[in-house]
């Protein structure tokens, strides 16, 4: 008797199962179904047909023409300028944009968690404001900064300071023109992710620094290392992806702080440009194709080792 | 042994946050110089702009920058009011509906099983990771064989697929303690319930950023109106500026134009982040989360 009532509950537990796992599916059809469709269609398959192109030749006139790994043999071994310029520009200029960007973004979000909420609101509000720039603005700004006549400001300046003797060329000469970019490219890198770590610290529950501190923990670099970077993973791994993805998709600094591509003696050329000089300037978009795969295994490359350094355990 | 309290999110000044508020201040002066830069320069008379030794504040502001501006704007024959008018609108579509599609997918990938989902964000991230330079070509393509062309959806369409935000969402969603989820659904809830009362109020921080950030790109990005769009009734605001700025850029009367024109472009997201921003910068450390 016992045993079958507890066989009939059994099975009520068992549709009660079913009935929800058919609920998740009409949820997951009809909550995926808006984004999926625009990524298809805006995202996916277009990246699909780079990726195809990039094994032809393609000049935006004629139909493509399959030459298979002609386009990747050719830039890993013919193209000078990528090989001389470009990746090791990449390179370096990512090395240094990347890391920094996100140490700086960090530790700017960790400080601004360290105040009160109204200066900290007005102090988010002017390290988020480059960001807010668009391409217009930025080459307004710096390129009257770092204008290489009397009239730059930093050339002024440092002339009025007897500093120098006369104007430095400093977006036409190859050994600072690297340097500007990264600096301008820290300067406008507290964008999305450096407001996710905000949202992510104050997102810390209080009590577990009260528990840590208890535990044994004596000052603001433990709670660091200890409660804060482990209770906010995702938002570190999402801040890591960005600035990994921003630093190496960096296209507009050089062309537009030096006004064209490519930049002078190729000093602040980065893959984008190279992208751009010959899929919309020479117009052979397999070729440019083929090196925005390459630019994408880099990123994937590396944002996988960020996935590996903050993973959540799930 | 005596609990310290942590400083974080502290409600009160004190004298320990000093050397916060110092290297506050000095990083701050660098990051907001080129933006005062801006304003300056907008309001800045020509003889001004043609000083030496050059000013970086304006000394006698006037609209001279702005008059010309919508000068070069009148010659169009398109009233400027027209191209706001478009920005607004698109703009506005694109942060409510990348939001809630956002949210949705996040959702999902982050709180449903089923087989293809690992992959499903794989291929999110992927995507994330391709320069947009690249697809050019083949989204144009697409957008033709849709039959998109010279519509207003392709203002708003191809710019709220956003797999940052999905990405971002997701990562805050996946803080979210399944028991939460849970406890609703043997209450009956259902999933759009669940995610609208429990879930996005709790990750409105990352809400939020995706709107901050869906605005800005839909704000200041020209390309859907140059490259897709042959009718000036329908370009939008972002558009012009970009036109008339680089057509004038170059020389020292357009650097004022042009200081004006990323004005006007910049003011509207500043407005937006300043409205936003609390829900991002300020705690929501009793939401619920724990």
């Amino acid at each position: 008797m016992e045993l079958a009532f507890k066989k009939k509950e059994v099975s009520l537990e068992f549709e009660k199962l079913s009935t929800q796992k058919r609920y998740d599916r009409i949820a997951i059809y009809t909550m995926l179904v808006p984004y999926s469709t625009l990524f298809i269609m805006f995202i996916a398959v277009p990246v699909l047909i780079a990726i195809i192109l990039s094994f032809t030749y393609f000049n935006t006139v004629q139909r493509p023409k399959f030459v298979g790994l002609e386009n990747y043999i050719a830039i890993l071994t013919q193209d000078e300028v990528f090989l001389k310029h470009v990746l090791p520009n990449t390179i370096k200029f990512s090395l240094i944009v990347g890391p920094c960007g996100y140490i700086l973004q960090f530790l700017l979000a960790w400080i601004l968690a360290q105040i009160p909420k109204w200066p900290r609101t007005f102090f988010a509000l002017i390290f988020y404001s480059p960001s807010l720039t668009s391409g217009v603005a930025m080459s307004v700004i710096w390129r009257v900064i770092f204008a290489g006549d009397q009239f730059g400001y930093l050339n002024n300046l440092l002339l009025s300071l007897n500093i120098i003797e006369k104007p430095i060329q400093w977006l036409q000469n190859p050994d600072y023109l690297m340097n500007i970019m990264v600096i301008v490219a820290l300067w406008g890198s507290m964008g999305i992710g450096f407001l996710a770590m905000l949202g992510g610290i104050l997102n810390i529950d209080p009590e577990l620094y009260e528990a840590a501190y208890i535990d044994g923990i004596k000052n603001r670099f433990q709670e660091i290392i200890y409660v804060t970077v482990p209770s906010m993973r995702p938002q570190m791994l999402f801040g890591a992806v960005m600035a990994i993805v921003n630093a190496f998709s960096s296209a507009t600094i050089g062309v537009d702080l030096t006004g064209s591509n490519p930049t002078p003696q190729y000093a602040g050329q980065l893959m984008v440009n190279h992208i751009e000089d010959y899929g919309f300037l020479r117009y052979d978009m397999g070729y440019a194709a083929a090196l925005s795969v390459l630019l994408l295994l880099l990123i994937y490359g590396f944002s996988k080792l960020a996935n590996k350094m903050f993973a959540s355990n799930d | 042994m005596k609990y310290q309290g942590t400083k974080i999110n502290p409600s009160r000044f004190d004298r320990s946050q000093i050397k916060f508020f110092i290297i506050l201040t000095v990083l701050s002066v660098f990051m907001v110089l080129p933006i005062l830069y801006i304003i300056s320069t907008a309001f800045k008379p020509l003889d001004e702009l043609f000083a030496y030794p050059p000013r970086f504040f304006v000394r006698r502001p006037t609209l001279d920058n702005f008059r010309k501006l919508s000068t070069v704007v009148m010659e169009s024959g398109i009233p400027l009011s027209r191209y706001l008018l478009n920005s607004i609108v698109s703009s506005g579509l694109a942060v409510i509906l990348s939001v809630f599609i956002s949210a949705f997918a996040a959702y999902i990938l982050s709180k449903k099983n089923f087989k293809s989902k690992r992959l499903l964000f794989e291929i999110n991230t992927l995507a994330l990771m391709f320069v947009p330079v690249a697809v050019r070509i083949p989204r144009y393509l697409i957008i033709e064989k849709l039959g998109l062309l010279d519509t207003f959806l392709v203002l708003v369409l191809p710019l709220i697929a956003m797999p940052v935000g999905v990405f971002l969402v997701k990562q805050f969603t996946d803080q979210v303690p399944n028991s939460l989820i849970e406890a609703a659904t043997i209450d009956g809830a259902n999933d759009f319930y669940i995610l609208y009362r429990i879930v996005m109020p709790v990750i409105k921080p990352a809400l939020v950023t995706v709107a901050i950030l869906a605005f800005q790109i839909s704000w200041n990005t020209a390309e859907p109106s140059s490259l897709y769009i042959n009718d000036d009734s329908m370009r939008t605001f972002a558009f012009y500026l970009t036109a008339i700025t680089t057509a004038t850029g170059n020389t020292v009367e357009g650097r004022g134009i042009a200081a004006a024109a990323s004005l006007i472009l910049f003011i509207p997201n500043l407005l937006i982040f300043i409205l936003m921003q609390s829900k991002v910068i300020n705690t929501m450390a009793y939401s619920g989360i724990k």
